[in-house]
């Protein structure tokens, strides 16, 4: 049931007007292009007047090209044979390899009966404290990276797909730049994961409104393979992008912008693509990680405004670091109640306190007088950012939860933290304490970050003569921590 | 074909149909499209000529233009009877349990299962006799279930008065079976069974009078009770941006609130919310009946990639479960998160009917359709002359955190009390971030409000000079305003923050509320002997410390009482005047 039209009614933009009869809404159609074909979508049916949205764009279109309805939506062919393989926005393959017809399956899938879905609490290590303390990731999450261009977010996402360990890894690049794809693919393979990946990338400069089946395309497969027990990681970068492809197509069919000429169904487009995430019962799960950019830094702006409203916390990059403020794993709670004791209080005191630092610093900025508890701050900011928040810190969640309490034992004094006596008592570093309360002077010293052994970056709290090297790892209470390695 | 009450489509866009009739159809009847396999909801939602355009509750691919729909008269309602409470239904009342025992991992496209178990025995006792008079909402009889009487009920789509000619004795009976006869006025007779069907939209309205609410309704959320409380039968909204706790606040509130039933509209928002309360309820106790909370809990769920105009049901699925064991006698809250979802699926498709658009492109009739929401909350006498009622609090999503938008400020315009969550205040994990400062309540709460303004005075107090010490600096500030800043400081650190993961700290009883607040309303009128500002901030330190303590010990308990005097002898110690006793 092939049906050929030749005549072409109108092109508006990326939309073209056929007349048709026994189309289906939501059907997929080929249209020969001098020099190529492009897909094209039904997106509008109006008697025999059929509106389809063309993912080549509407450019160089004539009135008498050819369109062949398929008879059915967007499909991608699903087998192991696509480990490994590169293709485009179209599902057409970048790479030398063959194309892909067998096991055929539809895009756009039904969703996940709520009932049927299991509360995730598989904590993914990622060495990163700022995650892994402060935001931990959760298998089958759905957590953007709200950044702006320049800023590392992908190479921030190449390393959380490295170090987690999943089964399989799916990028869709959606106007990802040519170098940013060569980076995804050296770092995959430098890291030995390619042969488990898969691409599905829309570059920069390929049209448009191609961006727009990225998502689909890497959510279809992801979640064939989660039913067939494999725990996927979706990375989808940048879903600014396809938010944009959006627009341009409502745009095109003049529909009323809500906002800032984003269509008002704006929210429910992202959420049914975030919603892929999901950990199935006796099944594998779907992990999804994505980028948005948010133009002029704005986090109000719709696209990362309607993209928080949906995911399950966002990552905040930007000056090379992950924000503490903003920044939120809303599925923490589910694994940090298993992980350590004291994993709460620490990372809740800290961030409280490095909300303060923030204050001392405006209040500093503004030439006041600093009080003691302002220099105590500043002390605590600084170490915080530089021995928790930076990027390059890289250590497991048990180390980075010591390294908290080293931080909060050298600068404070223990009921400044707000946290309970009893922990207190159990994690409080006593032997700065004793040196503090005996007015010692005395030298912290964390190792480099990464490799664990070598100590540098050493700095003294300016008190008294004596010299009392403490390593960061302590004994309290009989506890053995990480030191013993 | 021949059939006069069918239809068929001319055009697709989204989920919007316009279907060419040839009889009479309604406004807002329910059609079905037939397609070579499926069956799929739909509304009619305007009239045209001899066009109807209709929303379809399902997913529109694979439609096509001539594609049949077939009319039912019918508008959109649910099946009330026994056996809702503990279900979790989607937007047009799908039980989704069953669906996933037939169907697996997957929602099904245009099937459509019964939502109450139509074989299972319930042990009817009759209330009403033969010869009585009865009336729509009267007392039939009785079924237990779970903890509750369900009323069986002469159903509310009956018009006038009944005399009650037969009614069937004590017995089981499935809810299809006739429990009783009725005589109408014009002499005919009516059986009745123990469920009937009533139209969403419609609001139930089958009680003697409305009356003022005026019992706090207990969430054992202090910032609530004490400050920003919300009355039984009462209204209230929750705006914040995203991530500002809203779901949280009233997950919270689901479990603990003072109230008989708790309706939870899940609309368009994330599935795995809603997962965790249908993992975790039937697993915790209702300390107040010591049975399972799944038990007095309805669950609506129509998340985010569920259907858009099945999102716009959903919110009006659960409010007519609400009016319905409301007219049972019973105390029910609904929760809906969030009503911006819903907002949104009613611009979606007035988008798509090329409705003049209001402001933000959401419908003109946008504030109408929020206040004739809320609006079905309410106190109410019955005519048997008990109370009962229906209290509702809705979430709202801003765009942008922004407090002035369409749907924050129609909502506004309706409810009675305003939880506004701040960014600030979640930033800076200050949770419930409820903002002391924007929020505000008409209603009364656990504690007398001229008690609250005092200590509300005292955080805008602190406020104030916190502001002022950004620009002026602490030095520049008086030891007698530092001290104002440090005790808002501690209202704020243990009384409005809260621990809502923590068991004890999670739920405050109103007595322990009151015990609290009247400390804390020592310690504020307590004048210092405090000269520095060192010395101020290392005391005001210790008692919070202390207090946060206090707030984890359990109530009525030793370390309870134990913690009480700790922080007597801390106040004593700087008291200027004679001991606080
Ligand atoms: N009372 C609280 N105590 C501790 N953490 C909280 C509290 N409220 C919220 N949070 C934290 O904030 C996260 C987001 O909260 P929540 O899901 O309620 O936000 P929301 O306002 O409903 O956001 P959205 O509009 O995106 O749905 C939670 O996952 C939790 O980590
Ligand atoms: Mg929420």
């Amino acid at each position: 049931m092939q049906k050929f039209h030749n005549r072409i009614l109108s092109v508006a933009g990326n939309v073209i007007t056929v007349s048709a009869e026994d189309v289906g809404y939501g059907e997929l159609a080929l249209v020969n292009i001098e020099g190529g074909s492009s897909l094209a979508e039904v997106i509008r049916i109006n008697g025999s007047k059929i509106d389809l949205q063309v993912f080549s764009g509407g450019r160089g279109i004539s009135t008498n090209d050819h369109v062949r309805f398929l008879g059915h939506p967007m499909r991608v062919s699903f087998s192991d044979n696509l480990l490994g393989r590169i293709f485009n926005g179209s599902g057409e393959p970048m790479d030398k390899g063959p194309r892909l017809t067998e096991n055929l399956i539809e895009l756009g899938r039904p969703t996940v009966n709520p009932v049927k879905r299991i509360i995730p609490d598989r904590m993914i290590h990622t060495g990163i404290p700022m995650i892994d303390l402060f935001n931990s990731l959760v298998v089958s999450q759905k957590l953007p990276i709200f950044s702006i261009s320049g800023e590392p977010y992908n190479p921030l996402l190449a390393r959380i797909a490295l170090q987690a360990k999943v089964d399989l890894i799916i990028l869709g690049g959606m106007g990802l730049k040519h170098d940013d794809y060569l980076f995804f693919k050296d770092e995959l393979e430098k890291g030995g994961a390619l042969s488990r990946s898969i691409f599905f990338i829309h570059t920069a400069s390929d049209p448009v409104v191609e961006a727009l089946l990225v998502p689909d395309l890497c959510l279809a497969v992801g979640e064939k393979f989660a039913l067939n027990g494999k725990d996927v990681l979706v990375l989808l970068t940048d879903m600014t992008n396809f938010s944009d492809a959006l627009r341009e197509i409502a745009v095109t069919m003049e529909q009323v912008p809500s906002n800032r000429g984003y269509p008002g169904d704006l929210y429910s487009q992202l959420a049914s693509r975030y919603e892929k995430a999901v950990d199935f019962e006796n099944a594998g799960s779907v992990t999804i990680l994505a980028v948005t950019t948010m133009p002029g830094n704005d986090v109000t702006h719709p696209v990362p405004d309607n993209t928080g409203y949906i995911t399950e916390g966002q990552f905040y990059l930007h000056g090379g670091r992950i924000d503490p403020f903003g920044s939120l794993s809303r599925l923490k709670q589910n694994v940090n109640k298993k992980t350590r004791d004291d994993h709460r209080a620490i990372m809740d005191s800290m961030v409280r306190l490095f909300a303060a630092y923030r204050e001392t610093q405006e209040k500093r900025a503004m030439g006041f007088r600093m009080s003691e508890w302002d220099e105590k701050l500043l002390k605590y900011g600084e170490l915080f950012e530089t021995h928790m928040m930076d990027l390059s810190v890289n250590l497991p969640l048990e180390q980075a939860l010591d390294r908290g309490w080293m931080i909060l034992s050298i600068c404070f004094d223990p009921q400044e933290v707000g946290i309970k006596t009893e922990l207190i008592e159990k994690y409080w570093n006593r032997e700065i304490k004793k040196a503090k309360d005996e007015g010692l002077e005395f030298n912290v010293t964390f190792p480099e970050k990464g490799s664990g052994g070598v100590y540098m970056s050493s700095f003294a709290l300016e008190r008294d003569e004596m010299d009392s090297d403490i390593p960061e790892q302590v004994n309290r209470n009989g506890r053995n921590t990480a030191n013993e390695k | 074909m021949s059939d006069n009450k069918n239809g068929h489509i001319f055009s697709i866009t989204g989920n919007l149909i316009s279907v060419d009739f040839y009889e009479n159809v309604r406004q807002n009847e329910i059609g079905y499209v037939l397609t070579k396999d499926k069956r799929l909801k739909a509304e009619v939602i305007r009239i045209n000529g001899n066009r109807a355009e209709m929303q379809v509750f399902e997913e529109t691919g694979g439609l096509k233009a001539g594609d049949d729909v077939e009319f039912t008269s019918e508008l959109l309602s649910v099946i009330l009877g026994p056996g809702i409470l503990g279900q979790v239904y989607d937007g047009l009342q799908n039980p989704l349990p069953e669906m996933a025992e037939k169907y697996g991992f997957f929602l099904q496209t245009g099937i459509y299962l019964k939502p109450l178990d139509e074989n299972r025995k319930w042990k009817f006792t009759p209330i009403a006799k033969p010869g009585d008079t009865v009336y729509p909402g009267s007392y039939l009889g009785n079924v237990v279930e779970n903890i509750f009487d369900h009323k069986i009920m002469v159903p509310f789509g009956f018009r006038g008065s009944f005399k009650v000619s037969e009614i069937n004795p004590e017995g089981v009976y499935s809810i299809n079976e006739p429990v009783a006869v009725l005589e109408t006025p014009k002499g005919t007779q009516e059986t009745v069974t123990m469920s009937f069907r009533w139209p969403v939209k419609v609001p139930v309205e089958l009680y003697r009078q409305r009356l003022l609410p005026a019992d706090p309704m207990v969430t054992g959320i202090r910032a609530i009770d004490t400050f920003f409380p919300v009355s039984l039968g009462g209204t209230y909204c929750i705006p914040g941006p995203f991530g500002a706790g809203k779901t949280v606040l009233q997950h919270v509130t689901s479990r603990h609130a003072q109230v008989d039933i708790v309706i939870i509209a899940a609309c368009g928002e994330r599935a795995g919310e809603v997962v965790e309360l249908l993992r975790e309820f039937p697993q915790l106790t209702d300390p107040r009946t010591g049975r399972s909370l799944m038990e007095r809990t309805v669950i609506i769920c129509n998340t985010s990639s569920m259907p858009v105009a099945s999102r716009e049901a959903s919110v009006y699925t659960g409010i007519t479960i609400a009016e319905y064991y409301r007219q049972m006698g019973l105390h029910v809250l609904v929760l809906a998160d969030s009503t911006s979802r819903w907002a949104q699926a009613m611009r979606e498709i007035s988008g798509r009917l090329e409705e003049i658009p209001g402001e933000e492109a959401f419908p003109a009739y946008l504030e109408s359709r929020i206040a004739s929401f809320y609006e079905r909350a309410g106190f109410v006498e019955l005519h048997d002359g008990n109370s009962a009622s229906v209290t509702i609090g809705g979430t709202v999503s801003p765009a942008g955190g922004n407090f002035e938008e369409p749907v924050t400020q129609g909502t506004l315009k309706v409810v009675g009390a305003f939880h506004g969550l701040s960014r600030a205040r979640s930033d800076a994990r200050r949770y419930p971030a409820i903002d002391p400062f924007e929020s505000w309540s008409k209603y009364n709460g656990v504690i007398e409000k001229q008690l609250v303004e005092q200590m509300h005075s005292v955080l805008f107090r602190g406020d104030e000079i916190n502001q002022m010490m950004r620009v002026i600096g602490e030095e520049g500030t008086t030891i007698e305003d530092f001290l104002v800043h440090l005790k808002a400081e501690l209202i704020d650190a243990v009384y409005l923050q809260q621990n809502s993961f923590d068991e004890i700290d999670g739920f405050t009883p109103a007595s322990r509320q009151i015990h609290v607040f009247n400390l804390l309303r020592e310690i504020v009128n307590t004048p210092m002997k405090i000269d520095s500002k060192q010395q101020a901030r290392g005391f005001f330190n210790k008692l919070r410390q202390k207090m946060l303590d206090w707030n984890y010990s359990k109530w009525e308990s030793e370390e309870f009482d134990k913690d009480e005097s700790d922080i007597r002898t801390l106040i004593n110690e700087v008291s200027a005047d004679a001991e606080v006793s």
